[in-house]
């Protein structure tokens, strides 16, 4: 096994007993923990948090093109740090999905040499020459490429940030896990996606999510499902379902206007609906995602049931479509499928 | 019914074990001998990609210069995929420090094993080093852990750790990997002051060494072929014996379809029987001869490579897909007549019916067609897959003209002999011509791969150690870091040495392509040991009046310009070339002008480089005293020697393996002569009776057999010499030209090829023993039996 192989282990479990997500729930000692009732200081917390474990920068977006397809767009940028004011490792990945491909990439950096790193005010995050950048986190341009194919947009919010959970303190369990959360679900979006037949014109909606911590989940939960969703009455939604011996449901309703509901356990209703094989593993690629005080009960489909992260440590990412109580468009994230 | 007619079939193979053990051993041995040839390789391949990597520096161009991490960041950032390598010597010690980035790092089988634990925090932090066994590390470091894939006085650590252990902020070079974006903007403009620097030496062996491997390919697709004609000799053999059995069945009411269908069933079984245990043959064949490949880029590349071996899909896979292409291409000939024959037609038996002058005759003609076609495309075709198929054309051509030729020797043979058993002899041989002619054609080709492989293996190491004596005269050769180091060390190794040789170079592009320009001075060093393809009168005083340049073989074949002509060098201008040299292993083209041209038309390329010529045993003192003077790398300092002997040492263990592989098919062909030879010995006992019965004893029946044998044996390996020596001549002179754009000598091995033929009549002599020694105990009771029904 080579130094990149056993990053996987290292990435997110410490010590390296933990597998792949599982290891997520790994102990923290030494770090810092996120509190409730946190008090954010922007545009400071746009940058990284060292003294937490991990912590990512993850974008997000559905997109039409001018030829009329949908395609979807995946960038994200982790920082780990390997022990308490230890060394700092980076690690991007990149998404990009049509209905009949999806293209994927992977890099990783050492800290404290300027190959990768995220920088406040200005906002700019980076690892070799892909970055997400900007004046400010409200106005983004976004690039990378991979071999193969690859983006070049620019973002523009046209709504507030929003705080998820209690005030930004979102919860992963009973027992208390937490990890402090926070999205900007209003991005508008265009520019180019690069594929292997030629430039495509895009535009679309953008989600980021930033999120650190230290030890996000309890030791027996061993993966994830996580929605966004861009419905057509310009609300929005992220519910977020932790499987495994103590499994923990969110959904944050989220009005056109920013306004936050935190929604938990009974309140959620996430059932997969029908399963896929991809890369040799049973995926749920369809879903049933219903929260009934809100009036929603939609089915959510992978645009493309392929969309798989073949990185050091693997998962399913790809932009979905709602339909039911509301239509919308939105990305899904499994992890966790072994 | 299809249940009683498989049994029927298959109790066939029941009465005639023999039989059955020749088509599974000899499908077995074919298909291992294949997935041997593959495996070792794939896994040599493997090995030198990860002995590459594990160095990382012999193949990948460097960016040199004041380098630190924030320049690497900046490369990254402008889309370079770079790695950082630190290399340095450790305070108080001999022992010298690799500092890489394992992020950034070329995925590679020498990189430590990081992943127990918290080794990778421990590895980022320095406190996790790593050096080969045995290594004394100097106090204040962590204790090293045992890495078999390091060199020997290399320590490695994490390049941040390095830096901190050697006190500096620097990073040796920057290696430039693979598969680069295109269109981002040039490193030495990005990163001023730097330069960029092309691999040497190393990816040129490594170039060299793929076309061994190409070869050897070759080689496994000829023993596989060898072994398809047992298992053809052994399909026909089963399908002839069971006519009778065909047409009762037949008879009885077994549709033909169903009859082929489950004959393929049949077909089938045996391809996965065979394939199975030839796969594992192929393992154990790899297995025994792959200490020697794992030895063998251990001298190489002066790093140890795990000498392990898996067993992958692929492998599988391939068997089969050979195992089953095999059978099908043996047995779908009888298959398909079967399928094509009125029901009672299959009764009469054609065994001895392919005597016949037509089946003579058209093997003659279709041998003859396929040299012809052969030396067609041999002169006329271009491609690697018309390399191969000139071989497979050469091959089969020369296995069909055995027959015809062997009858017509016989014949002559007959028509000459003195005396009534003289003539018996004669013509019994004749007769068993038929019988004899697949295994006689396994044992043609089986020694023509033999001596082609032999004298490809030979060629190669004595043209490459020639090569190697021609090309790095010079005894040790310096690389510097900039021109002020480069004038410090003229001056310091001035006294010391007998001349010193610049050499200096630029990428230019010549006749269109990417090649580079040498600039080389007039020394009695190039003079007396550059080989030279072709050249004008006074070639080395007309290039030192800068009257003109060389070029390598690649640019004179490529563009078909040779001395006399006049070549584009680009940058270098318009020149008159005045000789081609041989440039084994570099894809490029290359040009020579003499050292003041060169200065005249570059005037900015500062020389870094100087071949040094002193007396071989003052070698050792003065390469420690530059490394340690001026701290150079291991790699700036090449001792000429150290490069021979680890490049004689891959040719070595090469030869083992050939060696190896040569008892193999051999012992094939073998095989394949004493199953032939076997069957013929129970089918001939109503041809020998009355001879015995007239009062040849059985002893010298037996001996007659064995010599006849011996003679067959010694006819065939008559017709496989020129086979062979043909099989290398295409290997060099077509495959490798068309492969790698270089052509290699032949050089004759008339020893070997002897040495070869005598392995061979001694293969067939203990081939023919058994059968012969049967006939001789053979009980005269069996003997008179054949006059039982004699009225």
């Amino acid at each position: 096994m080579n130094v990149r192989a056993l990053l996987i282990l290292l990435w997110l479990a410490f010590p390296a007993q933990g597998q792949g997500f599982a290891g997520l729930g790994q102990g923290g000692e030494g770090f810092a923990l996120p509190r409730p009732d946190p008090t954010f200081a922007f545009p400071a917390d746009h940058g990284p948090h060292p003294d937490y474990r991990i912590e990512w920068w993850y974008l997000t977006a559905t997109l039409t093109g001018d030829d009329g397809r949908p395609y979807g767009i995946q960038w994200t940028l982790f920082r780990s740090a390997l022990t308490p004011a230890g060394p700092q490792v980076w690690m991007g990945h990149f998404g990009l999905t049509t209905p009949d491909a999806h293209f994927s990439g992977e890099r990783l950096a050492r800290g404290g040499v300027g190959q990768a790193g995220v920088t406040p005010d200005p906002f700019a995050a980076w690892i070799d020459d892909w970055s997400l950048a900007g004046p400010d986190i409200d106005t983004l341009t976004l690039q990378a490429r991979t071999g193969e194919a690859g983006y070049d947009l620019t973002l523009r919010a046209e709504g507030p940030l929003v705080l998820h959970g209690d005030g930004g303190f979102s919860r992963k369990s009973a027992a208390g896990q937490a990890s402090y959360y926070y999205s900007q679900p209003f991005y508008r979006v265009s520019g180019t996606l690069h594929l292997p037949d030629g430039p495509v014109e895009v535009t679309g909606s953008g989600w980021l999510d930033r999120e650190w911590s230290s030890q996000p989940l309890q030791d027996d939960q061993d993966g994830w499902d996580w929605f966004s969703l861009h419905l057509d009455d310009g609300s929005r939604v992220m519910a977020f379902s932790l499987r495994g011996g103590s499994p923990f449901h969110y959904a944050s309703w989220i009005e056109p206007d920013g306004t936050l509901r935190p929604y938990y356990g009974d309140a959620l209703t996430v059932a997969p609906l029908a399963v896929t094989e991809v890369a040799g593993r049973e995926v749920p690629v369809r879903w049933r995602v219903a929260l009934p005080a809100e009036g929603l009960d939609v089915t959510v489909a992978a645009m493309n049931p392929h969309s798989w992260q073949p990185t050091l440590f693997p998962y399913w990412e790809g932009p979905v479509t709602a339909s039911g109580s509301h239509a919308g468009a939105g990305y899904l994230e499994m992890t966790g499928y072994e | 019914m299809n249940r009683a007619a498989l049994k029927a079939l298959t109790a066939h193979w029941w009465r005639h074990p023999l039989q059955l053990v020749t088509l599974v051993v000899g499908l077995a041995l074919a298909t291992g001998l294949w997935t041997g040839v593959q495996a070792i390789n794939a896994q040599a391949r493997l090995s030198y990609d990860r002995a590459a990597a594990t160095l990382g520096q012999s193949d990948l161009p460097r960016l040199e210069g004041a380098l630190t991490l924030a320049d690497f960041a900046t490369a990254r950032r402008a889309g370079w995929r770079v790695t950082p390598v630190l290399e340095g010597r450790l305070p108080d010690s001999t022992l010298r420090i690799l500092g890489i980035d394992p992020f950034t790092a070329p995925p590679s089988g020498g990189t430590p094993d990081l992943s127990q634990g918290d080794d990778l925090t421990g590895f980022l932090a320095g406190n996790v080093i790593f050096a080969a066994p045995d290594a004394r590390l100097p106090d204040g470091l962590p204790p090293a852990r045992v890495s078999e894939a390091l060199a020997p006085g290399i320590v490695l650590a994490d390049i941040a750790a390095a830096q901190g252990i050697l006190g500096t902020d620097t990073v040796t070079r920057l290696l430039v990997l693979p598969d680069q974006r295109t269109g981002l903007p040039p490193l030495t403009e990005l990163l001023p002051g730097t330069r960029l620097v092309e691999p040497q030496m190393g990816a040129n062996i490594a170039r060299l060494t793929d076309s061994f491997h190409l070869n050897l390919t070759a080689f496994g697709l000829l023993a596989f072929v060898v072994g398809l004609f047992i298992v053809h000799a052994a399909i026909g053999l089963a399908f002839e014996q069971r006519r009778p059995l065909f047409r009762t069945l037949r008879a009885l009411g077994l549709p033909a379809s169903r009859l082929t269908l489950l004959l393929a069933v049949e077909l089938l079984g045996f391809t996965l029987v065979s394939g199975a245990l030839g796969i594992l043959l192929g393992y154990v064949v790899a297995a025994l001869l792959l200490p020697g490949v794992a030895a063998t880029l251990a001298g190489l590349y002066g790093a140890g490579v795990a000498g392990s071996l898996s067993l992958s899909p692929v492998w599988w896979l391939s068997g089969f897909a050979m195992a089953g292409a095999g059978l099908a291409l043996a047995g779908g000939q009888s298959l398909w007549q079967l399928a094509h024959l009125p029901v009672l037609a299959p009764a009469m038996p054609r065994a001895w019916a392919r005597a016949r002058a037509a089946t003579l005759r058209r093997q003659a003609v279709g041998g003859g067609v396929l040299l012809l076609l052969a030396g067609a495309i041999a002169v006329l075709g271009d491609g690697l897959v018309a390399g191969f198929a000139c071989l497979g054309a050469l091959l089969l051509g020369a296995a069909l003209l055995l027959p015809p030729l062997l009858s017509i020797v016989l014949d002559l043979g007959t028509g000459r002999a003195k005396g009534a058993v003289a003539q018996w002899l004669w013509a019994d041989a004749r007769q068993q011509v038929p019988g004899l002619s697949l295994a006689l054609m396994a044992l043609l080709l089986a020694l023509a791969a033999n001596i082609g492989v032999g004298t490809m293996v030979g060629s190669f190491r004595a043209t490459f150690t020639g090569f190697l004596d021609q090309r790095l005269a010079a005894e040790l050769y310096v690389y510097a870091a900039d021109p002020g180091e480069a004038q410090a060390i003229r001056a310091f190794v001035a006294p010391r040495v007998d001349a010193v040789l610049p050499v200096v170079s630029v990428d230019s592009t010549l006749e269109g392509a990417p090649g580079q320009i040498y600039g080389q001075a007039d020394h009695a060093t190039f003079r007396d040991n550059w080989p030279l393809l072709d050249a004008a009168p006074g070639v080395w005083d007309r290039l030192a009046a800068g009257e003109g340049a060389l070029i390598n073989e690649q640019l004179a074949r490529r563009t078909d310009l040779w001395s006399g002509e006049r070549v584009d060098l680009g940058s270098g201008g318009m020149r008159d070339i005045l000789g081609v040299y041989s440039d084994y292993g570099n894809p490029l083209g290359q040009a020579i002008l003499t050292d003041a041209l060169f200065r005249e038309v570059f005037p900015g390329i500062p020389t870094l480089r100087f071949g040094l010529r002193l007396d071989p045993a003052d070698v050792p003192a003065l390469s420690r005293d530059l490394t340690e003077r001026f701290d150079l790398p291991s790699d700036r300092v090449v001792d000429q020697a150290r490069i021979k002997a680890f490049s004689l040492g891959v040719f070595e263990q090469t030869f083992a393996v050939t060696a190896a592989l040569n008892v193999l098919t051999l012992g094939v062909a073998a095989f394949a002569l004493w199953a032939s030879l076997t069957t013929l010995g129970t089918m001939r006992v109503p041809q020998v009776a009355p001879v015995w019965a007239l009062g040849l004893t059985r002893a010298r029946l037996a001996v007659a057999d064995l010599v006849r044998a011996l003679l067959l044996a010694a006819f065939t390996a008559a017709l496989a010499v020129p086979t062979g020596i043909a099989l290398a001549w295409v290997l060099l002179a077509v495959v490798n030209v068309q492969a790698f754009g270089w052509r290699l000598p032949l050089l004759p091995d008339p020893a070997g090829w002897a040495g070869l033929v005598l392995w061979s009549l001694m293969a067939a002599g203990l081939a023919a023993a058994f059968p012969a020694w049967r006939l001789w105990r053979m009980a005269p009771a069996d003997l008179v039996k054949v006059f039982v029904n004699e009225r």
